[in-house]
């Protein structure tokens, strides 16, 4: 078991002849995951990597039976991109794309609600469960099969703890890139909910960033609806408000969505948070007893 | 992205959302010029990036044309939280009966542009969030229909009384959500919005910012943007693939990763130092990109220590390696180095970097440690 996905998922690429769909398709396939279609309109029949080319994500849908799909196209046209996929009856869309304009992902929020759609991003890594199917640009090799959930804002950071959870024997079910901007798809909770379901997934790490109210409400979430251990990170405990560190969520305003609110309301729901990454596998091993 | 209060004003009127006469002068000669000879009640008022202007003595009520000269010649060239004043707004001072609040914002939670309006405007409204945040209503805007003739006079029914002016206030609702979705806008507040002793609707200060991420579909805003020397720094980055944040620290840090960057500059600080900037040079061994983050990272003259954290994922540690060797070579700096790399081909990577004859380490805590002890030699 595992959440989201499976070897079973089938996954087309969305600016599959872009530079970084291409690459990224090769790697993917190089982990094992079912890539079984890629679109570039206009650019129909031809195959890249392998993989055969369509115009338009209903027809790579209606051919290939896929229920996944990955988008590298440029931000401009993301927003489009990810309501092809949705009107497609694509169930799991992940948006790799960074720098999306707001209004477009808000935009393109009911119609997922209406379509059914979930949305993983944009500007996120991707996802992995580990052996089966990895969908975006994670590093397959630092993950090892186990019993770890993970969800986190960023990107090399969460590479950087799991090669720790990886290298000190805990490993992992799945782990969600969500993204690091201020509207996005799935969140915590809904991921959360997915772990506690999970027969397989014994444990979670939550990393997050300061910025918006989502670790709080997840921490909320913990305390009345997870039996299973939650460990948390949170980074930018020294940014300064009011500068965007990067990620477009990524900002303190007016005193809310600071590192320190977020400690606390974890340490409120009985959630340890790491004082730096390397402490998460002690601190994990010491959970799973 | 940010602009002046003059600018959000002359957007407010495109829309037709009512504003005090008032014009925006760069000089003390244009100041002269602008002002008319009558002596009506004007408000002079500083036009910097920065809350609490009022408080600073950027904001000034002048009964007379020499009154106005006056402060306009005591704000300009003022400094305000660390900015100096370019520029000035002189507009009519308006009787008022009362203020109110009004604003959009994008909102992560709901997912949509979310109104809020308040009968206790003219002050801080994060204060009244927090103190009584019952007095704010707030609403959640559907994309697909936009701000409804209905929900915006449901608004203004709460906050006035006279159908003149609910009339008034739903049409400014109305018209500030379509400037807001037309500019791609982040953050649009009238506060205060006023009700004058003629029972006149009016838009006094105005707030405005854009989402960054849309400015290459905005030219029009773009154009507006005034920058600082930080901002310029940033700007530059940008341009050149980079994230940089100019702090206050010695330790200057240069790192893969957004929230990577953010958990160096925390580590810094947990040891106890002091990070002198956030900087994300994105997943790239490219060692120009190496050689450009280098320069603007150490043009902060305070930059005593440099930690360079990478984490190899896609991007091969011992590519990332080759390219700062070209990168360090070129820079020929003073400062000393502390590199850490993991993650993929990380052994090899670190025996590249260690022949070069600079120090190495490979975990996070190792490398803030060190450059905390060589900021201090």
């Amino acid at each position: 078991m595992s959440i989201l996905i499976n070897k079973n998922t089938k996954v087309i690429v969305q600016g599959i002849t872009g530079r970084d769909g291409a690459f990224h398709t090769s790697k993917m396939k190089a982990y094992g995951t079912n890539i079984v279609g890629g679109i570039s309109p206009g650019k129909g029949g031809i195959e890249v990597e392998g993989v055969p080319v369509f115009n338009t994500v209903e027809e790579a849908v209606q051919t290939t039976g896929a229920n996944a799909s990955v988008i590298f196209v440029p931000a401009p046209f993301a927003g489009d991109a990810i309501l092809e996929a949705s009107y497609a009856g694509v169930e799991l869309v992940i948006c790799i794309t960074e720098g999306v304009p707001v209004q477009d992902m808000i935009k393109v929020t009911p119609v997922l609600k209406q379509n059914g759609t979930k949305l993983i991003g944009a500007n996120c890594p991707g996802l992995i469960t580990v052996d089966e199917c990895l969908i975006g640009i994670l590093p397959g090799m630092i993950f090892k099969k186990g019993n770890v959930g993970l969800i986190s804002r960023s990107g090399t950071l969460t590479y950087e703890v799991v090669n720790m959870l990886s290298n000190n024997g805990l490993g992992q079910t799945t782990c969600v890139g969500i993204g690091g901007d201020s509207v996005s798809g799935l969140y915590y909770i809904d991921l959360l909910e997915q772990y506690e379901k999970d027969p397989e997934t014994k444990a979670v790490v939550l990393i997050g960033e300061i910025g918006g109210d989502a670790e709080e409400q997840a921490a909320k979430y913990i305390k009345e609806k997870m039996t299973k251990p939650v460990v948390a990170f949170i980074a930018g405990q020294s940014a300064p408000p009011g500068k965007r560190m990067g990620h477009a969520g990524a900002i303190i305003s007016s005193g809310s969505g600071t590192a320190e609110e977020k400690i606390k309301a974890f340490a409120a729901a009985g959630v340890p948070v790491a004082k730096e990454p390397s402490e998460i596998p002690g601190i994990l091993k010491e959970k799973l007893g | 992205m940010k602009i002046h209060e003059y600018q959000a004003r002359n957007l407010f009127r495109k829309y037709g959302i009512p504003v005090p006469d008032g014009d925006v002068c760069h000089s003390m000669d244009e100041v002269k010029q602008k002002v008319s000879d009558d002596d009506k009640l004007r408000v002079v008022k500083a036009q910097v990036h920065a809350g609490g202007r009022g408080k600073a003595g950027g904001v000034k009520l002048a009964k007379t044309k020499a009154e106005a000269i006056a402060a306009a010649e005591q704000i300009l060239g003022m400094t305000i939280k660390g900015l100096t004043v370019e520029k000035v707004l002189i507009a009519d001072a308006v009787d008022i009966e009362k203020e109110y609040y009004f604003g959009l914002i994008n909102d992560r939670n709901t997912k949509s542009v979310t109104l809020m309006a308040s009968a206790e405007g003219g002050v801080e409204i994060e204060e009244v969030a927090k103190v009584s945040p019952e007095k704010i209503i707030k609403m959640a805007i559907d994309p697909t229909m936009g701000l409804m003739d209905w929900q915006a006079r449901k608004i203004a029914l709460q906050l006035f009384d006279e159908p003149s002016q609910i009339r008034q206030a739903a049409s400014i609702f109305v018209k500030l959500y379509q400037l807001y979705v037309d500019t791609d806008s982040s953050l649009a507040e009238i506060n205060p919005l006023v009700l004058t002793p003629d029972k006149k609707v009016l838009a006094i200060d105005g707030k405005m910012n854009f989402d960054d991420n849309a400015l290459f579909r905005q030219r029009k805003i773009l154009q507006m943007r005034e920058v600082n020397e930080d901002e310029a720094k940033e700007i530059e980055a940008s341009a050149k693939g980079l994230s940089y944040i100019k702090l206050d620290g010695n330790i200057g840090c240069m790192v893969n990763g957004a929230g990577l960057a953010m958990a160096t500059m925390d580590m810094i600080k947990l040891y106890g130092g002091n990070p002198a900037n956030f900087l994300d040079i994105g997943g790239s061994s490219n060692p120009e990109k190496v050689v450009d983050a280098m320069n603007i990272l150490l043009s902060d003259s305070n930059v005593e220590a440099v930690m360079i954290n990478i984490f190899g994922g896609i991007t091969r540690c011992d590519d990332v390696a080759r390219g700062l060797v070209i990168a360090l070579d070129e820079i020929k700096t003073e400062i000393p180095i502390v590199i850490r790399l993991s993650g993929t081909n990380a052994k090899e990577g670190l025996e590249i970097i260690r022949k070069k004859g600079l120090p190495t380490v490979s975990t996070m805590s190792e490398a803030a440690k060190t450059a905390i002890e060589l900021s201090k030699k």
